[in-house]
């Protein structure tokens, strides 16, 4: 092998001389390669190439293992079945062709641990030329399988090469987001995607166990984001895709049924979702739990446990969890007891400031909107909700208020906290209890709305309006709260700016003379210019 | 049968016979129509009729009429009498004959000689032979035939028309006196004399008016002729001119009089106390504006559209207001003219307004040096005068182009102030700017424009920049000078950008929020425009960064500027308003939204606090923000953090690396610490060396915030949530921030506003709906509708009437038709009946003739028979 070591620093040297003849070069290589086995020494200088420090040199030599390795895989030129080790294939009793094949296969072998370590490379066009050598290496293998065909379990995939590449990706130390997105044009196709899936249970299981339990943020993340870029197809004869075409016993194959799918897309799910995760996972995971998770798990219900924990949690993560337990109450036949005391007290002033304020107030009409309620509930939401209301910005206001009249419109019977014509006319304090965990016992229904009499206050012109209207009774049909969901309070700055100027625009008509001085100056109290 | 009509018209004969006088007396004949009422005011045609009468005339109209045509009927050939006067029943047979005659007589008359001039007969014309006339001797008008007037005498009349009556039955006494002398003269021959006569009367004064005529132009030549001669002499013309200059004088002096100025009833002389009332009148009347639009009424008359705009209104800003006359007043006894009685004014408007101001200014004045205040004085006065110019004065060009001469003038006329040198020394100060600028066309040739001037000068050269191109001056300057504005506007952000801010330019005194002001009010909508798109692209970019990074930094230093400046531009107190609404907006988000990482973010949190408070101070407009923030900076001075009684809201977090900002770190500082105003700077960079001066800001903060708290809590006082909306300040002041820690000053805030809070009443009334109007009940009486005006005009409109009338006519016509055919058809058929009546009559009377003659015969053939027998 020396000699060859020689050229190989040669042929080193040459290549930082010039980039466009190693090239051509390693064109030429790989065809003198595939010309004739005399030269099958020359792929001692491809491997050298691909471990060279120019990102161009290591994209070339990647896409000449590819040919090079995809055409021997072709030509079935590599050793095929146990391999034994160099020396002993070297000593051992073999023919000459057997010798090349067992060489070949070696070469092979190494070329595919460095790519898998050009994985972790911190270029990103390295990375990624790696992974499609990688995958067309998987594909090669899955047409011309490198074991004995009799091992029919797993009928012919390369399921090694897959896991170690899955293993490259959920890397602990970087975040490998961009491959995974490059990763997903792979996931598209069936039989990648249910091996995929079953090597992340099978890594996350080993790594989360090696941990015990504790948390690590890249390495989840990684993997959160490779487990929330798979989805799997809804029908079974939407399963046509796949890398490796199985001959025989086609229809036997696991890969080809959905319910394999959705098993182990559930599998995978749960064993991640069983350690602890952080809480901005844990928001991201809720997020799209409900569209992307439960409806490819073949047993939803097995999801409870996770979103009764999270709701339990408090806060953004209760809310966000409200949206998945919803699909379980509403399509699974979920009894969940105390659900609407729970939502009561997920009423706290945060959740007018929180993101995720539209997808809550969504929910929270939807669950509201049953017209079987006691009375008391209804309530209490409209009395929680009104006192809220005395610290939300101006766009919560534009949603709640509606809200809350809805409230009222669909249980008339709680008209008394807007019009409670009492005999003795006396005042009297509000006997609500704000700190009452427990709706029944909060006397929301002996109070009234005073809150809203304050918010004709606000500064706001449209929820000042809007609140004038609990002055007369209320129109019989109820306000889409659904249009003001999303509103910023940028839109709402527009209703004002953009507003045609058909009318004069009002002016001050006390003379400024100075930026600190006049009327009701109270910055220029506090704050000099200096 | 035949009874009837021969006892009809035996009844006619004997009417026939009788007067229509004996028949009206004649009680049978007269039928009288009852009627039911008698009604004031209305004649009757018809109270009295007289049935036979009427009846007869019908009777001989249709004989002569329809019994005619009946009597025609199948008839092919008819009798048509054409001779003269045949058909008619008035004239009287003698004198139809007679005319008769007479027309023979004319028809062979004229047949025979129609053209034929008879040689003895001569052509005349007024009596004079048509030859003779043919010389033409004679040219006089024939229009003088008006003289010819008091001719009718008795004869002429008489010979004329035969009239004359009672004149002529004298004459003819006298013609049949003389009757056997003239009777050879025919009565033909008596007018021809007459006519003769009067030609010849006539001719006669024809001559001797031409003669007058010749006579008079005769005398017109020599009067011409001597005419000349008289003019020469002019023997009064010396005594005209004697007189003349006498008279220019008086009369000039007449004139001048005439058109002298008359003393104008000029409105009376105001006293101070009538200046001041008028004042606060207009701005009770402002006040009032502001309030309705508070209430946010429908804005529809604010009062800038209740302005009376003149067809004559160029609309460039140029405003006649009471401000910009020049009234003359009196001063303690002394006149006010010009600058001082403006000066006077402005004194007495703020004296109105506030007295604070006043105080304050008065302050101001007192920090600047004595000569920089003489100087600034002096400065002033003339900023103001030139002001007063640009807006009163179309002559400001002119004035901007020889303005020293005018400051000469000026300081001449000011007595009080001519202070030589410091004139001089003005002089001196200003000789390098120039008094007109160009507008600038864009920013950075503002920028140009002001460079490398003292703040005072910048101020001077907006001034002018302003004045130099008002907009009643030329078409473009208009658009100049609302483009000033934005650059203005722009020139500020950029001042308070830079490090370290340059704010005090700003405000020096008379500045350029004067003049943005000034601007503002000039042109209301560019303004508008203006601060919309500052505030829409700060909000835009706020908004943009909250979503990609969750959270956005406090707004820098001049987007503070603006909002104070909006602030003070436009009134903050309106319901809804097109730029302070937004900029309340931008505040409550900047609030909500900017999290508080350091002292520095305090600092602009607290700024905004203070905008937020001075933005609803007037209209009590409830911002939840503001409390949050508050409560939540209160929250960061709390030392221990655990079992908290309340709940922060967003962007404060119950604990955290950020949460102990305000935390004293030795509270030993509290002693050494006093208030003084934070310089607003500190919100961009706060350099503080030691701790010591850390904890003298967070006192600072400390101290403002609970100042705004105490603002807040007077401003919210009212609310019905009150008590909800301040528990959580409540709890923090009364349970976690013990007064004890603090230094006196917030010792004594603290417990003001914890007293304020606890004496606002908790207990309210229930809310009930507004009482609506019960809708009444429908109403299923009859609807009276009052009848003013009686008669059968049932129609309302004319044409309704008209119609109504046209119908009715149509009905009554129809019903007489029908009445006289059924008249005409009964008279048929008595004429008829008659005929047969008659026919058998004659034949029965035939017959028993007859039978008579055939009787006699058989009688006399019997008596011969028997005669034989026997």
């Amino acid at each position: 092998m020396a000699p060859a070591k020689k050229r190989n620093v040669s042929s080193a040297k040459t290549t930082e001389q010039s980039v466009k003849t190693a090239k051509i070069d390693l064109n030429t290589k790989v065809e003198s390669i595939l010309e004739s086995r005399k030269n099958a020494n020359d792929v001692f200088d491809i491997l050298e190439i691909l471990q060279s420090a120019k990102e161009k040199d290591v994209v070339n030599a990647v896409n000449a293992c590819s040919k090079l390795f995809c055409t021997l895989l072709e030509k079935k030129e590599l050793f095929l079945g146990k391999l034994p080790g160099e020396e002993e294939a070297l000593s051992g009793g073999y023919s000459a062709e057997e010798k090349y094949r067992m060489f070949m296969r070696h070469r092979y072998n190494s070329c595919v641990e460095m790519l898998l370590e050009h994985l972790s490379h911190e270029l990103h066009g390295v990375k990624e030329s790696a992974l499609c050598c990688l995958m067309k290496f998987a594909a090669g293998e899955g047409q011309h399988p490198l074991e004995d065909l009799d091992w029919s379990e797993h009928y012919s995939f390369p399921r090694e090469l897959i896991q170690a590449v899955v293993k490259r990706l959920l890397s602990k130390t970087t975040d490998n987001s961009l491959m995974i997105s490059r990763f997903q044009e792979f996931l598209e196709m069936e039989d990648v995607r249910y091996y995929v899936m079953s090597s992340i249970r099978e890594n996350v299981g080993k790594v989360m166990d090696k941990n015990k339990g504790a948390l690590d943020p890249i390495y989840q993340n990684n993997v959160f984001t490779l487990m929330s870029n798979i989805s799997v197809p809804s029908q079974e004869s939407e399963l046509t895709n796949f890398m490796v075409k199985q001959e025989a016993k086609h229809d036997d194959w696991k890969v080809a049924k959905l319910n394999e799918h959705k098993r182990v897309f559930e599998r995978m799910w749960l064993g991640f979702l069983k350690y602890k995760l952080p809480s901005n996972m844990y928001k991201k995971i809720l997020v799209i739990l409900h569209d992307c998770i439960l409806p490819h798990m073949s047993k939803p219900t097995l999801m409870i446990d996770f979103l009764t924990a999270a709701y339990e949690v408090g806060g953004a993560i209760s809310l966000l969890a409200l949206n998945g337990l919803f699909v379980l109450i509403h399509q699974h036949n979920l009894d969940y007891p105390d659900f609407y005391k729970k939502l009561y007290n997920l009423l706290e002033p945060s959740v007018f400031h929180v993101k995720y304020r539209a997808r809550f107030f969504h929910l929270a009409n939807l669950f509201l909107s049953s017209s079987h309620l006691p009375v008391y509930l209804v309530a209490a939401f409209a009395k929680r909700l009104a006192r809220l209301a005395l610290t939300a910005p101006p766009t919560a206001l534009v949603i709640v208020l509606p809200f809350i009249y809805n409230l009222i419109r669909r249980h008339p019977s709680c008209r008394v906290l807007i019009h409670k014509p009492s005999t003795e006319d006396e005042p009297l304090e509000d006997p609500y209890l704000m700190d009452e965990e427990d709706p029944a016992k909060c006397r929301a229904l002996e109070s009234s709305l005073w809150e809203i009499k304050t918010l004709q206050k606000h500064y706001h012109p449209d929820v000042a309006k809007a609140a004038m209207s609990i002055n007369t009774p209320l129109s019989e049909k109820e306000d889409d709260i659904s249009e003001v969901l999303e509103i910023t309070t940028y839109e709402l700055m527009e209703r004002d700016l953009k507003q045609s100027q058909t009318k004069s625009v009002p002016l001050e008509f006390e003379t400024a003379t100075q930026l600190l001085k006049g009327g009701a100056n109270v910055l220029g109290q506090h704050f000099c210019l200096d | 049968m035949g009874k009837a009509p021969k006892k009809r018209s035996m009844a006619d004969k004997v009417r026939k016979t009788k007067t229509s006088t004996e028949i009206k007396n004649n009680p049978f004949e007269v039928k009288i129509n009852r009627k039911k009422f008698d009604i004031l005011g209305r004649k009757s045609k018809h109270d009295v009729g007289l049935p036979g009468v009427s009846r007869s005339k019908a009777i001989n109209k249709r004989k002569e009429t329809l019994l005619k045509e009946y009597k025609q009927k199948n008839k092919s050939s008819k009798f048509i009498d054409r001779r003269f006067g045949e058909y008619d029943t008035k004239m009287a047979p003698e004198d139809k004959i007679l005319k008769r005659f007479a027309m023979e007589r004319q028809r062979n008359h004229d047949k025979k000689d129609v053209y034929n001039l008879n040689e003895e007969e001569e052509l005349t014309h007024y009596g004079q032979s048509l030859a003779e006339m043919e010389k033409f001797n004679d040219l006089v008008n024939s229009d003088d035939e008006s003289e010819e007037k008091g001719l009718l005498s008795a004869e002429l009349t008489a010979s004329h028309f035969g009239g004359g009556g009672l004149l002529r039955k004298k004459s003819l006494g006298e013609q049949q006196e003389g009757e056997g002398s003239h009777r050879a003269k025919s009565r033909q021959e008596l007018i021809e004399e007459l006519i003769q006569k009067s030609k010849l009367e006539k001719r006669e004064r024809q001559v001797q008016k031409e003669e007058a005529q010749e006579l008079t132009e005769k005398l017109d030549q020599e009067w011409k002729s001597i005419q000349a001669l008289m003019v020469k002499k002019t023997p009064k013309g010396e005594r005209v001119e004697e007189e003349k200059p006498k008279l220019e004088q008086y009369d000039m002096m007449v004139r001048e009089l005439g058109f002298e100025m008359k003393a104008q009833p000029s409105e009376k002389l105001k006293t101070p106390e009538e200046l001041a009332r008028e004042e606060r009148e207009k701005l009770q009347k402002l006040e009032a504006d502001r309030l309705r639009r508070m209430m946010g009424d429908e804005v529809g008359e604010s009062s800038q559209s209740q302005i009376h705009m003149s067809a004559d209104d160029l609309n460039d800003g140029f405003i006649l207001d009471t401000d910009d006359k020049k009234t003359l007043s009196y001063q303690d006894g002394k006149w006010n003219i010009g600058e001082e009685s403006e000066e006077d004014k402005g004194e007495d408007e703020e004296e109105g307004q506030s007295g604070e101001e006043e105080e304050s200014e008065a302050e101001e004045e007192d920090e600047d040096g004595d000569e920089e205040e003489e100087e600034e004085e002096e400065e002033e006065q003339e900023g103001s005068s030139e002001e007063e110019d640009g807006h009163s004065d179309l002559e400001s060009e002119q004035e901007s182009e020889d303005e020293e001469e005018k400051q000469d003038e000026k300081a001449s006329a000011k007595p009080s102030l001519s202070k030589e040198e410091i004139k001089a020394q003005q002089e001196a100060a200003k000789a390098e700017l120039p008094y007109t600028f160009t507008a600038p066309e864009n920013y950075s040739d503002l920028k140009d424009l002001l460079h490398g001037h003292t703040p005072d000068n910048q101020r001077l050269i907006v001034a002018r920049t302003q004045k130099s191109n008002h907009a009643s001056l030329a078409v473009g300057n208009k658009l100049k000078l609302q483009k000033l504005f934005v650059f203005l506007l722009e020139y500020i952000g950029e001042l308070a950008t830079r490090s370290p801010p340059e704010l005090t330019t700003i405000d020096n005194s008379r500045n350029e929020t004067l003049e943005l002001y000034t601007l503002c009010q000039m042109f209301p909508e560019a303004a508008c425009k203006a601060m919309q798109s500052i505030l829409g692209d700060a909000g835009h970019s706020m908004e943009e960064v909250l979503e990609v990074k969750g959270h956005v930094a406090f707004p820098a230093l001049d987007m503070l500027i603006y909002l104070k400046v909006t602030a003070l531009l436009f009134p903050t107190s309106d319901f809804r308003h097109p730029v302070t609404t937004p900029a309340l907006l931008y505040i409550s988000q900047a609030l909500t939204k900017c999290p508080v990482r350091s002292l520095q973010d305090l600092t602009s949190g607290l700024a905004l606090c203070c905008l937020a408070v001075e933005y609803v101070s007037f209209s009590k407009r409830f911002l939840p923000e503001l409390i949050n923030f508050l409560a939540g900076t209160l929250h960061l001075a709390v030392q221990d953090k655990t079992a908290l009684g309340y709940t922060v809201v967003l962007p404060f977090r119950p604990s955290g690396k950020c949460s102990d900002l305000l935390v004293l770190s030795d509270s030993e500082s509290c002693q050494s610490w006093s208030k003084k105003s934070l310089p607003l700077s500190a919100t961009q960079r706060l350099e503080l060396k030691n701790e010591l001066g850390r904890d003298h800001h967070r006192l600072m903060c400390l101290s403002t915030c609970l100042d705004l708290v105490k603002r807040c809590c007077l401003l919210y006082k009212d609310l019905t949530s009150f008590a909800c909306i301040f528990q959580p300040i409540r709890s923090l002041l009364s349970k976690h921030l013990s007064a004890q820690t603090l230094p006196e000053l917030l010792q004594e805030l603290h417990s003001e506003i914890l007293e304020t809070i606890s004496s606002a009443p908790v207990t309210h009334s229930r809310l009930v709906l507004e009482r609506k109007k019960p809708i009444p009940l429908k109403l299923l009486t009859p609807k009276i509708v009052e009848v003013l005006d009686y008669g059968k005009k049932r129609g309302s409109t004319r044409e309704e009437r008209e119609k109504e009338r046209l119908q009715h006519k149509y009905k009554k016509e129809f019903k007489g038709a029908l009445r006289e055919i059924r008249k005409d058809t009964r008279f048929l058929a008595r004429e008829k009946l008659n005929e047969v009546m008659n026919r058998d009559s004659e034949r029965k009377r035939k017959v028993r003739e007859l039978f008579g003659s055939l009787a006699t015969q058989e009688g006399e053939w019997k008596a011969l028979k028997r005669r034989k027998r026997k």
